[in-house]
């Protein structure tokens, strides 16, 4: 008899199948992901571009480019759409959409309808606050009361729009945390997942926990604005700092959603490009759980000088210094992994490398702002612009960066030019110093933030400051390109371009549908290089 | 370049000690890891595909170091912090009260013996003073970055910071909580006098600078009211509607007022504006604009007038 080979299924990449309705109605997972990641990013330009609008105009200590009310206008776009359209949804919403499933050998998430639900429940927020720019909110993304009740501008369209954003961040957190818990593959212990995974989980159950309260607080604002109930009134017998314990109960663990998903990465990262075990897996494991579980404790540190009592500022002033540990450990572990490594600067471990150079200098000037007597003076200054920034770019976006480096062969099955992401992630590097370094030392001499217009003695460090945007701006502009141009002329990515062993480089460039042919049995961690093999006696 | 205000506060150079001190535990750090990091990453390049590395997964030792160390000096950095911010936070007996009022856009200030200022406090040097704050309307916040105080203003609460100014001299007021349009342009001035200029300025009537002011032209005088008692915050020079009518052809200007009667710009007209905004409010504009009654003494008044009429 003749031997026959069973015909194993073609490979059909999870990108061929074309049409508009493959799209918009997708349950894959890795689909939903380009969807969330073209979504986030096309919201990161416009915000960016309106940055660049700001600091234009800060370039003269005038008005004189925009009035005053457009500023605050677009100080309040920019903050809007980078934090709730950007940064929240993120890493988690794009790579971790893609990854999860893939390196946990899963074929999808646990609830790929809810999964598709939620992104469409993420574009139903953004169609909302489009609207809303018919008579945009001039609140500040801080949306802080008395103002925001009172103001002349929509603001009920912008925080309705938010609010119905933050149930797709709520189910997209519910979804991986199920997924995580019931879908690895078998082996696939606890304490053999990739970072990727434990940052991911810390994040959804910040993402399921957290997000309610905003929701609530932002309906509050509504009704306050609709129907003067009087939440924050005093004259009714309300309180305006209430909103801000509301308002920050939320968006200090919203800080973690942005960041600990970026330290995921980073974890990923470093050990392929140096072929060494991450240093210290179960600590940075840890970590990530320890961060967001205080993360919970520490929101009042945004209002030191609200009139909250000297005793609330003492204890979270306390908390928050705690805080700083688990994320110091983080640090010194991904160094350490370095140690005689095999250390290649492809682009992505630049921006990963990169990453713990400037999270670094945005933690430490957090110490600064955690410290009751030296916050006083900074808080609502520059200062704060330029330690937000470094963990939000410095960290975030050089995470996010990175990412888009490191699996874009796997994602996308094409390779980019290495030459040319080497330079544009240069020139991102200096023009985001150039632009937030000076304003370090404008806070510390007494600038205030939101500030349309300014007093002279601040203009150089201004001005310096804007010239390091336009260099920013550059290098993300050179960045998109040569990213998009890859897509279209690109060379064809190989499985595994740099020997990495965790799950999602051991299907093809870009995985099929169904991710495995066979659910894989996982026998080791992910980090096992330089093992040497047993060898059989 | 200064890299931080001259502490003129007693609470200044505390502060200041806070920030120096985290400053150098942080350039520590910061050199450490940055130099360990790039040394690595030099140091380790890779040589050849093929070069082999060591399975080293970590180290526990290490990892009780840098989590103790770090741990114990951030404690001892929390503890300074704080025994600063209490002494920040507890006025003490013999401090004087000055009354703040903060409302879109700008201060006034009401002293213990009746006097009112706008936009401009007056203190005597090495006296301690206790700030009792109130908004009118949104939050704002009371920042003067050369003493290294600051607190929010609310409405329907008062809130309080105190100071002992140690320089005689004259520094910055800022809001520092995002109240609106006229934020940026919610300027003040700490003015701090020997205490014979104090006894002076206590005793001298209205708020003029005394001579320095009498020998300005009325224009001119105005111009410096105007950029100075907050009516930049509202009203502009060039014809843009900021809150309030622009001052651009103001003098003479008609109209009509809320209550459909018809109105001249003339000098009297504008003097009863700033006395009592809301009884002929043009039609169109919001009341709320604040009165300078007991603000600006009559002679002010006029200057202002004068500087309107050649806003042409």
């Amino acid at each position: 008899m003749a031997n026959h080979t069973i015909a194993t299924n073609v490979y059909v990449p999870f990108l061929e199948k074309k049409g508009f309705l493959s799209w918009f109605l997708t349950t894959d997972h890795k689909r939903i992901g380009i969807l969330y990641l073209v979504s986030i990013s096309l919201f990161f330009l416009i915000a960016g571009i309106i940055a660049l609008l700001m600091r234009f105009e800060l370039m003269t200590p005038a008005a004189d480019f925009v009035s005053p009310h457009t500023y605050n206008v677009l100080f309040t776009l920019h903050g809007s759409l980078m934090v709730f359209f950007f940064i929240v949804p993120g890493l988690a919403a794009s790579f971790g959409n893609f990854l999860i499933p893939l390196m946990i050998g899963a074929p999808d998430v646990a609830f790929p309808k809810l999964n598709l639900g939620s992104y469409w429940i993420y574009i139903a927020g953004t169609i909302i606050v489009l609207f809303a720019l018919l008579q945009p909110a001039d609140t500040g993304w801080t949306f802080y009361t008395p103002y925001s009740a009172t103001t002349d501008t929509d603001v009920i369209l912008i925080t309705f729009g938010v609010f119905v954003l933050g149930f797709s961040s709520i189910l997209t957190g519910l979804n991986f945390i199920v997924t995580i818990h019931k879908m690895r593959a078998p082996g696939m212990t606890w304490h053999r997942l990739p970072l990727f995974i434990w940052a991911s989980y810390a994040t959804a159950i910040l993402q399921l926990l957290a997000t309610p309260v905003v929701g609530i607080t932002l309906l509050l604002l509504i009704a306050e604005r609709s129907l003067g109930v009087g939440f924050f009134d005093p004259a009714k017998g309300g309180d305006p700092v209430l909103f801000q314990n509301f308002f920050w109960f939320y968006s200090h663990p919203a800080v973690y959603i942005m960041i600990i998903p970026a330290m995921g990465v980073i974890s990923e990262i470093i050990p392929v490009f140096s072929r060494k075990p991450i240093f210290g897996y179960k600590a940075i494991a840890y970590s990530s759980l320890g961060i967001a579980f205080i993360s919970f404790l520490v929101w009042a540190h945004h209002m030191f000088t609200s009139g909250i009592s000297e005793v609330a500022a003492t204890i979270f002033s306390f908390l928050t210094f705690l805080v700083a540990i688990p994320t110091a450990i983080k640090v010194f572990n991904w160094i350490a992994t370095l140690y005689k490594g095999s250390i290649e600067l492809h682009s992505a471990m630049l921006y990963a490398l990169g990453f713990i150079f400037l999270f670094t200098i945005g933690g430490l000037t957090g110490v600064f702002l955690g410290a009751l007597a030296a916050d006083i003076h900074l808080h609502d200054t520059y200062f704060v612009v330029a330690h937000m920034h470094y963990v939000m770019i410095g960290g975030t976006v050089m995470g996010f960066f990175g990412a888009i480096h490191f699996w874009y062969p796997k994602w996308f099955g094409k390779m980019f030019n290495e030459s040319v992401a080497k330079l544009s992630w240069f020139l991102v590097f200096v023009g985001f110093n150039v632009t937030f370094f000076p304003q370090f030392f404008l806070g510390i001499q007494g600038m205030p933030r939101r500030y349309a217009t300014y007093p002279e003695e601040f203009q150089s460090l201004m001005a310096l400051s804007t010239y390091g945007s336009w260099l920013l701006g550059l290098g993300v502009l050179i960045m998109t390109v040569n990213l998009l141009k890859g897509l279209f002329s690109g060379e064809k990515a190989p499985q595994n371009p740099y020997g990495s062993l965790s799950l999602e480089w051991q299907v093809p460039s870009p995985p099929p549908h169904e991710n495995f042919e066979e659910i894989p049995h996982v026998t080791d961690w992910t980090y096992g290089y330089g093992k040497k093999k047993e060898v059989d006696a | 370049m200064t890299w931080i205000p001259e502490a003129a506060s007693n609470l200044a150079g505390k502060v200041d000690g806070v920030l120096l001190v985290i400053t150098l535990i942080s350039l520590f750090f910061f050199v450490l890891i940055s130099a360990v990091l790039i040394y690595f990453a030099v140091k380790y390049r890779r040589r050849r595909e093929d070069e082999e590395t060591p399975y080293i997964t970590g180290n526990e030792t290490l990892e009780i170091i840098w989590t103790v160390i770090p741990s114990i000096l951030l404690i001892l950095l929390f503890v300074y912090g704080f025994v600063v911010y209490k002494e920040m936070r507890t006025p003490p007996a013999d401090s004087v009260d000055i009354t703040v009022t903060g409302k879109q856009w700008l201060w006034t200030f009401d002293y213990y013996n009746g006097k009112k200022t706008l936009n401009e406090l007056y203190v005597q040097q090495n006296r301690p003073v206790r700030m009792i704050m109130r908004a009118d309307d949104v939050l704002h916040s009371f920042f003067i970055p050369a003493f290294r105080v600051k607190q929010d203003i609310l409405p329907g609460r008062y809130t309080q910071l105190w100071f002992t100014p140690t320089k005689i001299g004259t520094f910055d007021i800022f809001c520092a909580e995002y109240c609106g349009t006229g934020h940026s342009a919610m300027l003040g001035k700490v003015v701090v006098l020997s205490p014979e200029a104090y006894d002076i300025w206590e005793k001298g009537i209205g708020v003029d600078d005394g001579a320095a002011v009498a020998s300005l032209p009325p224009a001119e005088l105005g111009e410096k009211i105007y950029k100075e008692k907050g009516c930049n915050a509202c009203h502009s020079i060039d014809g843009s509607v900021v809150i309030g009518p622009s001052f651009k052809g103001l003098y003479g200007r008609t109209g009509v007022l809320e209550g459909g009667s018809s109105y001249t710009a003339d000098e009297n007209y504008i003097m009863k504006s700033i006395l009592e905004p809301q009884e002929e409010l043009v039609e169109g504009f919001q009341p709320v604009m604040p009165s300078f009654k007991g603000i600006l003494s009559e002679g002010e008044i006029t200057a202002v007038i004068a500087y309107i009429k050649t806003l042409k």
